[in-house]
């Protein structure tokens, strides 16, 4: 009954966002894919991916360049769709619905399928004002009041643990972040419109050591509440910081299981070979 | 020619000392002046004068044009009279009075219609062409665009005193079409394309990212220009609007063929004007060299001079302020 639509509607009432109504949707997928293929004009970029993201959880996306693993995520918010020359064939479920359906709008979808880019781009707006932007758009003509405001902003840079350091400096530019907390600032800007996936694009690809490890923390934190799903290129990364892992090559998934898993006992031999280093 | 050239033509400028050093002949060709370091040269030179000249014929015009005018500013002059008087009257033999407050209204008044006309289509067709216009329609605007900016100024002139003049008595039954309206929609026409095309660079310098991250957060198309990419490229849009304002206010021959020449405060827009430049162009061919009436022509010329300065330099500085702030 509360099942989540990304249809055409002024209604921009959060679908069944709270994660603990009915058991069965606890069970079922968050994302569930089929069958797709996926073209850049001719160039077609990914071949039959059948794959089931579990709810909750940390999956993360590994495999050389060129692989296809940035594609399939962006293919789930259907980001993808900017670059205009774009085909798809199959189906990806989010929440149960075909969001490769004509009748789907990516505004409904990207409201509920949230994304943290590989470079940090927070808006050049400032701090409070990237916190609320997602939110602003999504509530429509609902008044809301700068205390209810303020209270949405507190609570989504406490989460990502960052409320302590900016405070004090609300109103000032968030480019003047340090990249570390741009990258978070990007992910909390997503949490005040309970998205229920995350999508994460090597998001700690431009921070050092020590934002990397923030970062992930703060996945671990997150995690339960969202589903996550991040593409790296950081083997030790997917290996420390995800549950669940999925092995792309030439366009097409080659393994998925648990991270200890698939990490100590591949079965397929390109997997192998790929964590082990012999290639990528 | 350099010596050398047409000396050992081998050595290419390095004989005696090049050979002394290298020995063999192929040594110091290999590391001599060869011919393109001579045209490196040359270019270099003439480029340099190229991008000097700019310089020395701005001060150039500057000087002359406040040497033509300055004895009359310092002399004949009646700040208040110039500046609080409409009585623009120098051929009069009585008394010549030099009132220059209509004018200077006038020019204004124009400019102020031009920019009410032309700010929000150059705006609209920028946004248009910069963010929602895709592949061949985009190109073809643009190439439109760049089309009118073209037009030669008497032609405008033309279109304002037959089509536009015609157009305005019969849709506002006002018994004169050469008039301040008549005079801002035609330069609102002129001034549109540059607008249009510093704008559009303007969102066009809006990085990517924002877009994207707009978008992926999912914001509509005009959310991301009204909400990101408007206020991002605000400084650019300043300045866009600001050298349409220079285009407007410097604009001589369309203005004095379409807003009547006629010296009068306004009180609407359907009264006809005289600006500023047009005033120089008619009088100046009939004026004795070095008279006042021919020095107080200057006098209005550097009062154009020092605001389009003022204005273009403005626009320079705001547009440069969104790279220097970012």
């Amino acid at each position: 009954m509360d099942k989540p639509t990304f249809e055409r509607s002024a209604g921009i009432s959060a679908p069944g966002t709270e994660g603990t109504g009915d058991p069965p949707a606890l069970s079922a997928p968050a994302v569930e894919i089929r069958q797709l293929n996926f073209w850049y004009g001719s160039f077609q970029a990914l071949f039959d991916i059948d794959l089931e993201i579990r709810r909750g959880r940390i999956t993360s996306l590994i495999g050389p360049s060129g692989c296809g693993k940035t594609t399939l995520l962006r293919s789930i918010n259907r980001i993808a769709d900017r670059l205009g020359y774009v085909r798809t064939t199959g189906s990806i479920r989010v929440l149960g619905q075909n969001i490769l359906d004509p009748s789907v709008e990516p505004v409904q979808l990207r409201k509920q399928v949230g994304m943290v880019f590989q470079r940090p781009n927070p808006l050049p707006l400032s701090i409070r004002d990237n916190v609320l932007f997602a939110h602003r758009i999504h509530r429509g003509k609902e008044a809301v009041g700068r205390s209810e405001e303020d209270a949405i902003v507190e609570a989504a840079l406490r989460k990502v643990l960052l409320w302590d350091s900016v405070k004090d400096r609300l109103h000032q530019k968030a480019l003047g972040l340090t990249l570390e907390e741009q990258q978070k600032l990007c992910i909390a800007r997503l949490l005040p419109v309970k998205p229920s996936v995350i999508l994460m694009d090597e998001p700690c690809s431009a921070l050092d050591p020590a934002g990397t490890e923030a970062v992930e923390e703060l996945m671990w934190e997150l995690r339960g509440e969202y589903t996550i799903l991040i593409v790296t290129h950081n083997m030790a990364q997917a290996r420390r910081a995800s549950e669940e892992t999925v092995f792309m090559l030439m366009g097409r998934v080659v393994e998925h299981g648990p991270t200890q898993e698939l990490f100590l006992t591949p079965r397929h031999r390109a997997t192998a070979d790929y964590i082990e280093g012999r290639y990528g | 020619m350099p010596p050398e050239m047409d000396g050992n033509s081998s050595t290419y400028g390095l004989e005696g000392k090049g050979a002394a050093l290298r020995g063999p002949e192929g040594a110091s060709r290999r590391y001599g002046r060869d011919w393109a370091w001579w045209q490196d040269k040359l270019v270099a030179s003439v480029v340099f004068v190229g991008g000097v000249s700019a310089i020395v014929f701005v001060l150039g015009i500057f000087a002359f044009v406040t040497r033509e005018g300055l004895g009359f500013i310092l002399h004949t002059m009646d700040v208040r009279e110039f500046f609080g008087s409409i009585a623009w009257r120098p051929t009069s033999l009585i008394r010549p009075t030099y009132g220059a407050l209509a004018l200077i209204v006038g020019t204004a008044f124009v400019t102020g219609l031009a920019m009410v006309f032309s700010v929000p289509f150059s705006l609209g067709a920028a946004i248009f062409i910069g963010e929602f216009a895709k592949g061949r329609v985009r190109e073809t605007l643009k190439i439109l665009v760049e089309l009118l900016a073209a037009v030669p100024s008497v032609v405008w002139g033309f279109i304002g005193m037959t089509v536009m003049n015609e157009f305005l008595i019969r849709t506002f039954g006002v018994p004169v079409g050469l008039n301040a309206m008549n005079a801002g929609l035609i330069l609102g026409l002129m001034a549109a394309p540059i607008m249009t095309t510093i704008a559009e660079d303007a969102l066009k310098a809006v990085p990517d990212g924002y877009r994207e991250a707009a978008e992926a957060m999912g914001a509509t198309r005009w959310q991301v220009v009204w909400r990101v990419v408007l206020p991002a490229a605000k400084n650019g849009l300043l300045g866009a609007v600001l050298l349409g304002v220079g285009r407007a206010f410097g604009e001589t021959m369309a203005v004095l063929m379409a807003s009547g020449h006629s010296i009068h405060l306004p009180t609407s827009p359907f009264d006809s004007v005289r600006a500023l430049t047009a005033t120089i162009a008619a009088e100046l061919g009939e004026t004795a060299v070095g008279s006042d009436h021919y020095r107080a022509l200057f006098t209005l010329g550097i009062l154009l001079f020092v605001v389009t300065f003022f204005i273009n330099l403005a626009a320079d500085l705001v547009v440069r302020g969104v790279r220097g702030g970012r």
